[in-house]
């Protein structure tokens, strides 16, 4: 037949992760993706973190493969060149009467097979975070738990399974799937594509796609949280990821480091209707504001330099939906991938394709490659490798971004490699041009022309983030002479 | 590594111009470092008009006005790297750049002046609530694009912040046949230039509506609207009066902020009303050595100023090169009521020029006010002003012959007395 083993529905973090997984056996993989990159929805904006594991119920999927990918996580970090840091996780306990819950959570950390598990006191608290709260009553240390580049993670995951073979298709939307003898025909607005298996890991469609098929039924809420994103001169504000424990007065908001060195606080809970709806609101910001006081005292918040939002995949059922549709033999679920998701992401890509190597009894791959070289970052070279780089190949002397100081030669590097970046956002996320404190007031024409410049597209073609998203509109004076919109000339 | 007696970070208007008048002062090894591929700074896409009327007496574009330090500093043979990204300044002012042809290199300067400029305050800094689509850009983003590529970045547009680079595209885009249908101020006055509400809104009939803020800020892809409303007097909306917008453009014009990266790098003490470092009556810095002038020091609303405070920085980094001269006990120049800050913070009467201007901006909207200098009990000097307001800097003289006059001096005062 003409078709693939396997095609992937939605290449973010989860999809992603499958891919590069099932791109170790003898398959033909294909990931249809609707926006014009990876890492476009939920991976692109959540908190970043590698939770320790403790939080989920024990005997979830949830809680076993967010311990199972806490664990992958560092290696693969290695392996793959994105990164990761183990700064360690504290839970802070602000409330005497939440004491007996901080033990539960401890008890059930342990259940889920977190090791490095540590009841600290206020003291211990005080010293390592002293911008914790001082009425701060007691916390628990998860030592494996660690903060992450989201985009980092899904693009070399993506660059992974690309440069094994598997292949990526932007700007295609699924619209339904015909059971065929041999499998599925999947309908999408770019024409249809032949599979033995479908993998639905379309985030907050997941439901959408799998009730197309499946007899039982799936319902996902899209649960906005909205984030503040402060400046790297809040470096060092909080060195744990801080979380509060959810008590009596309900969930709070975590302040964590970034891995580039930034703050990050958030996220709010709010669940809406609009499975797109990543629009902030004045009291999903405010909200986040007022939590962060719960832990954290003189809370940096003037130093922010952009807040977003993000959608999670909020299944009715609260847990991780991994398996095979219910009368729909061939489609795999992914679906209610929220949080702990990311952290998840490759214990679910091992498992989503170990599935699938089951079901079509794949062979192993001799030829894979486990291994990607990310872009070179300059600005962490020693001196002497930074000169010589710049020596060989001086598009890295040519400083685009100022703010985080991205030189030419890394957004050439971005462009060009698999799965290359094609938009002002998709630079971004690889190289984090235009993600400093003036986001891309300086840079994003220069990137906008080194886009042109490189994918041989005018100006007017150049996007933020695919799509309509067009950044400039024509040129100057154009319209004017024109009498059915001016009137006069 | 090289040296080098005096480098000079940026070349705009304020390296430009601390580079000639260093040279005019002696100083022979000059080497300036400018990160954009030619000297002028922000005043090459500043193609209106206005530009020079203090210092050239004559009305230019800013083009016009770089260019006439653009060739004073080449016939006076002052080296510029262009295209050059300066990385890295030490407080023993090692000054680490990069750039094409030189590669990574470091350079040992015995005098710095920093003149890297300002940046607009971004979408993300005011918090504005919404999506984040295509078409939301800062004022002089759009300038670029419009006066340099030749780019139109919409066609709808709605203004946000009335500072002067808001005011003055305004009219840009509307010569260009966009259509400019509001501008939306959050205080209850402009931030720009008198001039510039003249001659760039009303005289287009472009409505600029004060105590008023984007509240939300819709479209997936591409801008298609915005949400304006009211705000009261604690600039927080008020419930009721939004009103929608349809437009594909929404212009930022809500503030510069000095960009001190460099300078925090280096140790430089910044002040955190200016965002920009404390300077003494040298324009020098914490960090002995290390001078700051123009929008990096803080912001300017001509560019006649900074370059009269450009070239104070140039002459006072030449005579540090040359020795520095005596030190006295230094007289600290406060912020009295109405007034946010001075530059410099302090002054050395003994090191100070015959006549130092000492600039600074109020913090609201005063009419008939009177500007106060004061020295404990006894008034140095009061002049009445009609009208004073945060978005013009406003400037006092002191003389150096005043000063060496009173030697226990420690502290002067700005003010203003307040009409009742």
């Amino acid at each position: 037949m003409t078709g693939y083993d396997a095609v992937i529905i939605g290449a973010g973090v989860s999809g992603a992760a499958i891919a590069r997984e099932l791109a170790k056996y003898e398959a033909r993989v294909c990931v249809l993706e609707r926006c014009e990159d990876v890492c476009c929805g939920t991976s692109k904006a959540n908190s970043a973190i590698v939770h320790a594991g403790y939080d989920a119920r024990p005997g979830t999927l949830m809680a076993r493969l967010d311990v199972e990918g806490s664990y992958m996580i560092p290696q693969l970090a290695r392996d793959l060149d994105f990164l990761y840091r183990n700064n360690g996780s504290l839970v802070l306990c602000m409330h005497e009467e939440d004491l007996p819950l901080l033990q539960e959570l401890y008890e059930r950390g342990r259940r889920n097979g977190v090791s490095a598990l540590r009841m600290v006191t206020r003291e211990e608290i005080l010293a390592m975070e002293p911008h914790v709260r001082e009425d701060v009553v007691a916390g628990m240390e998860a030592a494996t738990g660690g903060i992450v580049c989201p985009f980092g993670m899904n693009i070399a995951f993506a660059e992974n399974a690309a440069e094994n073979g598997v292949e990526f298709r932007f700007d295609t939307t699924v619209t339904g799937f015909t059971h065929t003898r041999e499998g599925w025909t999947v309908h999408t607005n770019q024409g249809d594509v032949e599979a033995r298996t479908v993998i639905n890991a379309a985030g907050v469609y997941a439901d959408v796609l799998h009730n197309m098929v499946s007899t039982h039924k799936l319902h996902i809420t899209p649960r906005r949280g909205d984030y503040y994103l402060l400046d790297k001169t809040t470096g060092g504000y909080a060195h744990h990821t801080l979380f509060q424990l959810p008590g009596k007065y309900g969930k709070g908001v975590l302040v964590a480091p970034t891995v580039h060195g930034n703050t990050i606080v958030g996220p709010t809970a709010i669940d809406i209707d609009d499975r797109d709806g990543v629009n902030t609101t004045a009291e999903g910001l405010e909200q986040v504001m007022r939590k962060a006081a719960n832990i954290v005292k003189d809370a940096p918040l003037r130093q922010v330099i952009t807040s977003f939002a993000g959608l999670r995949a909020h299944e009715d059922g609260h847990e991780f939906v991994i398996g095979e549709a219910e009368g729909a033999p061939g489609f795999f679920d992914c679906a209610g991938i929220e949080s702990p998701g990311l952290s998840s992401s490759p214990a679910i890509g091992r498992m989503v394709a170990e599935m699938v190597r089951d079901k079509l009894l794949l062979r192993r791959k001799a030829s894979y490659k486990a291994t990607r070289r990310g872009i070179v970052n300059p600005a962490e070279l020693p001196f002497e490798e930074r000169r010589a780089l710049i020596e060989e190949n001086p598009a890295y002397g040519r400083i685009i971004c100022r703010c985080e100081g991205i030189s030419e030669g890394e957004i050439l590097d971005a462009i060009h490699r698999p799965l290359g970046a094609r938009s002002l956002d998709g630079v971004k996320r690889r190289v984090r041009a235009g993600m400093g404190r003036c986001q891309g007031g300086f840079c994003a024409p220069r990137v906008m022309e080194i886009l042109a410049q490189e994918l041989d597209l005018p100006m007017e073609e150049i996007t933020k983030s695919g799509g309509g998203s067009r950044l400039i509109v024509g040129e100057n004076k154009e319209g004017f002479g024109e009498e059915d919109s001016y009137g006069a000339v | 590594m090289e040296r080098c007696d005096l480098v000079i970070i940026g070349g705009g208007p304020a390296g430009l111009a601390a580079a000639i008048a260093a040279r005019e002062a002696g100083v022979e090894d000059i080497l300036l470092l400018e990160r954009d591929r030619e000297l002028g700074g922000i005043l090459n896409q500043c193609i209106h008009s206005g530009f020079g009327l203090h210092t050239f007496q004559e009305e230019l574009t800013g083009p016009e006005y770089a260019r006439r330090y653009i060739q004073r500093v080449e016939e006076l043979g002052i080296s510029c790297l262009l295209d050059t990204m300066v990385l890295e300044v030490s407080p023993e002012r090692m000054v680490t750049a990069v750039n094409t042809q030189q590669g990574l290199f470091q350079i040992q300067a015995g005098a710095v002046i920093l003149a890297m400029g300002c940046r607009e305050r971004p979408r993300g800094a005011l918090n504005i609530p919404g999506f984040r689509p295509a078409g939301v850009y800062t004022a002089g983003t759009a300038q670029r694009l419009v006066n340099k590529e030749g780019l139109m970045p919409g066609r709808e547009v709605v203004i946000l912040g009335s500072g002067d680079i808001g005011l003055i595209m305004a009219r840009r885009m509307t010569l260009e046949g966009a259509h400019v249908q509001v501008v939306a101020e959050l205080m209850p006055y402009s931030g720009g230039l008198k001039r510039n509400i003249v001659q760039c809104l009303d005289d287009f009939g472009i409505p600029l509506k004060l105590s008023h803020t984007v509240v939300d800020i819709q479209g997936r892809e591409r801008l298609t609207g915005v949400t304006l409303a009211q705000v009261d007097e604690n600039r927080r909306p008020i419930p009721g009066t939004e009103e929608h917008y349809d437009c594909d453009t929404l212009l930022l014009s809500c503030g510069l902020i000095p960009e001190n990266e460099l300078s925090r790098g280096a140790g430089v003490a910044l002040s955190p009303v200016t965002n920009g470092p404390v300077v003494d009556e040298s324009l020098e810095t914490s960090v002995p050595g290390i001078f700051a002038c123009g929008n990096v020091l803080h912001v300017h609303d001509l560019v006649d100023f900074v370059s009269q405070e450009a070239a104070q920085a140039g002459r006072r980094a030449a005579r540090y090169l040359s020795g520095g001269g005596e030190r006295g006990e230094p007289v600290r120049l406060t912020a009295g009521r109405g007034v946010r800050y001075t530059v410099p913070a302090q002054v050395d009467p003994l090191r100070m020029e015959e006549d130092l201007t000492v600039r600074f901006r109020v913090d609201n909207e005063y009419r008939g006010a009177a500007v106060v200098v004061s020295a404990g009990e006894e008034i140095l000097q009061r002049r009445k002003k009609l009208i004073l307001i945060p978005g013009e800097m406003e400037e006092i003289r002191l003389s150096r012959k005043e000063l060496l006059e009173r030697p226990q001096l420690r502290e002067i005062t700005i003010s203003l007395e307040v009409a009742p």
